[in-house]
């Protein structure tokens, strides 16, 4: 069991009160396991990544456990973290290609980095080229500065650097948006490649395109203004969908050879609650088309099926 | 009604503008009265740069942009505003296209000074609410507010609202709906089909290749500035030729289908040698012919009705795929 997280509740703190952009979070990422995590913009898919990395003001831990590997991580304690971040957990953060200081050749910046680790860059140099060439970059990157790479070359080579020490749990953060349709192809199956060659033992990758998790996800968590809403497996999720939102979710989503006079497909009405003081109960339910009385209490996220949760009072 | 006629732009780059960029190189195209036509590339492909020209932003180097018959570049004053009564562009960032300041609706006073001003009060908020329900918001929830009161997808269709409002009949819809949230975007999608229905000519620049199917009749992929492909979007998806084509076809990540193991094209194998004469493809392309492909430059030509490929290796007797040549 590679990553548990239990109940996590996770606030930013405003001068109005608290954003609740993370509710009762419980899920469990196997060994090996490259879990998707998906929903609309703000509905707390990088609150949740950015809280197992570093929780700082404004976020503020509220309640939950995280376990990793059977040892419980301290997320809220901000120094106690130092020794798991970049060692067993590690990021590709959300506009990675920008992440590269742009005043270092990329080797001298990468020895910077170990070196803030505390572990000699010449001892792992002959790993890092192998990785390099794993990710088929050119030999020479080392010596090359970030403006001479393209988005797709720098997003490979920040890949590279955030799992070079093998930590046990990779998030990755939308690494696939900026990129042409080409390089999305080649960054997403070499993240595959990194957990096949057992580099990371397992992936949570957070991206609002379901069918970029479709290629390459086991299973798919999909939220929804900070709920959980459904964790199954990817052909679960995408076939036969339990709840409301992630039914009418896949079937907004337009395919090649879906044509407008031929199958005219709906969007969900309305735009999801401000999570400032979000309503009563279960979130999606201004926009459900099935909500009922019941609804005004918090559903559970429970287990329906082997290995399929939903929360939604319809489906328990 | 709209002909973009062998259009060229080339832009100066480096430190003294000493060094080119051929942006968009010999593009001719034409999009139809109500007719929405899809322009596929990837960034950098000069996609843009052709809604830019069309909407006269940027000026063109060489070729000829035709609105019913008439060169785009010789309007001045008050023709240039007859022009913009009737072709409108949306970009790809509905929250960089307001003034933070300001409230929203601002954009619709300029318009009724500029283009309304015999327009007394109550006639013009008829008017814009007509304009606002046909994009589906309701008035009395959208106007006077700030936009970061609005949604992406609500100042979005604001501004498709300001571009009916005139008597517009053709559209450039710049990526407009790519910033925008899985569940909203099809609404503003069809929301550009209802238009198309009323007679709105649009054209839809996209990277993403469904978005394009769903609503074109026809589509142009664009790379580094050629047409490489055009025709009937039925065709193009079904039979894509152009091995680039291909590649994009077989990278769109797709819902009903895993992606194939495909050979060659991948960028994490592309030659790194770059030509300047020859298909502007061949660096990339897994079928290039040495001795061929680098030297002679392909014109588009038509292999069946309705469907145009440059690629040498695409010959009009065989409508078949290319076959892979023995490299």
């Amino acid at each position: 069991m590679s990553l548990n997280i239990e109940n996590l509740t996770v606030y930013y703190q405003t001068l109005r009160g608290d954003v609740q952009a993370l509710e009762n979070a419980s899920f469990i990422v196997a060994d090996g396991e490259i879990m998707g995590l998906a929903g609309e913009s703000g509905c707390g898919k990088t609150t949740l990544s950015n809280s197992l990395i570093m929780l700082t003001p404004p976020m503020k831990w509220i309640a939950g456990t995280v376990m990793l590997d059977g040892k419980n991580l301290p997320i809220a304690d901000e120094s106690g973290m130092g020794e798991y971040r970049y060692k067993k957990i590690s990021i590709i953060p959300q506009y990675a290609m920008n992440a590269l200081n742009p005043t270092r050749k990329i080797g001298r910046m990468t020895g910077e980095l170990l070196h803030s680790r505390s572990i000699d860059y010449h001892s792992r140099l002959p790993e890092l080229k192998r990785r390099i060439e794993m990710v088929k970059l050119p030999a020479d990157v080392l010596d090359r500065y970030p403006i001479e790479l393209s988005g797709g070359m720098k997003q490979r080579m920040v890949m590279v650097l955030s799992t070079l020490l093998d930590p046990s749990l990779l998030i990755a953060d939308e690494v696939t948006s900026a990129l042409d349709v080409s390089s999305q192809k080649a960054v997403s199956e070499l993240l595959v490649e990194f957990r096949n060659q057992k580099i990371v033992k397992s992936i949570i990758v957070i991206t609002h395109d379901i069918s970029i998790l479709y290629q390459i996800a086991d299973s798919i968590l999909v939220m929804y203004a900070g709920q959980l809403c459904e964790k199954a497996s990817t052909g679960s999720i995408i076939n036969y969908p339990r709840h409301p939102y992630t039914k009418l979710l896949i079937s907004s989503l337009p395919k090649v050879g879906v044509k407008y006079n031929e199958h005219r497909l709906e969007g969900i009405p309305g735009s999801p609650p401000l999570l400032l003081h979000p309503p009563e109960g279960c979130r999606f339910r201004d926009r459900c088309p099935v909500a009922f009385e019941k609804c005004t209490e918090v559903p559970p996220f429970i287990e329906v099926e082997p290995d399929h949760c939903v929360a939604c009072w319809k489906e328990s | 009604m709209l002909e973009l006629d062998n259009i060229s732009k080339t832009y100066r780059i480096g430190t003294f503008g000493g060094k080119e960029l051929h942006a968009v190189s010999n593009v001719s195209f034409d999009v139809r009265d109500g007719e929405v036509v899809s322009l596929i590339g990837e960034s950098g492909s000069g996609k843009s740069t052709i809604g830019k020209m069309i909407l006269r932003l940027l000026s063109v180097n060489s070729g000829s942009i035709r609105f019913d018959g008439v060169d785009i570049s010789s309007f001045k004053g008050q023709e240039l505003k007859e022009y913009y009564r009737k072709v409108q562009g949306v970009f790809q960032d509905p929250f960089s296209s307001y003034n933070p300041i300001f409230k929203a609706d601002r954009i619709f006073d300029i318009l009724h000074e500029e283009f309304f001003p015999h327009l007394k009060g109550r006639d013009w908020q008829a008017k814009l609410n007509g304009s606002l329900s046909c994009v589906g918001l309701n008035p009395e929830h959208v106007l006077n507010k700030y936009p970061h009161q609005l949604s992406g997808g609500q100042l979005q269709r604001f501004l498709i609202a300001r571009a009916l409002l005139l008597e517009t009949n053709f559209l450039v819809a710049d990526e407009i709906i790519s910033m925008l949230d899985a569940s909203t975007r099809i609404d503003v999608l069809n929301l550009l089909a209802e238009c198309k229905k009323e007679g709105l000519a649009v054209l839809f620049i996209t990277h993403d290749l469904s978005l394009g199917y769903y609503i074109s009749e026809r589509a142009v992929i664009l790379y580094r500035g050629c047409v490489v492909e055009m025709g009937i979007t039925e065709k193009i998806y079904n039979h894509p030729l152009h091995p680039y084509t291909q590649m994009l076809m077989s990278s769109v990540p797709r819902l009903d289908k895993h992606w194939e193991a495909i050979e060659g094209e991948n960028e994490l194998n592309r030659k790194q040698t770059d030509v300047t004469s020859g298909c502007s493809y061949y660096s990339r392309c897994p079928q290039a012919v040495e001795g061929e492909c680098n030297v002679k430059r392909p014109i588009l030509v038509e292999i069946e009705p309705g469907h145009s490929v440059a690629c040498l290796l695409v010959r009009p007797s065989s409508s078949t795929p290319v076959q892979k040549v023995a490299s």
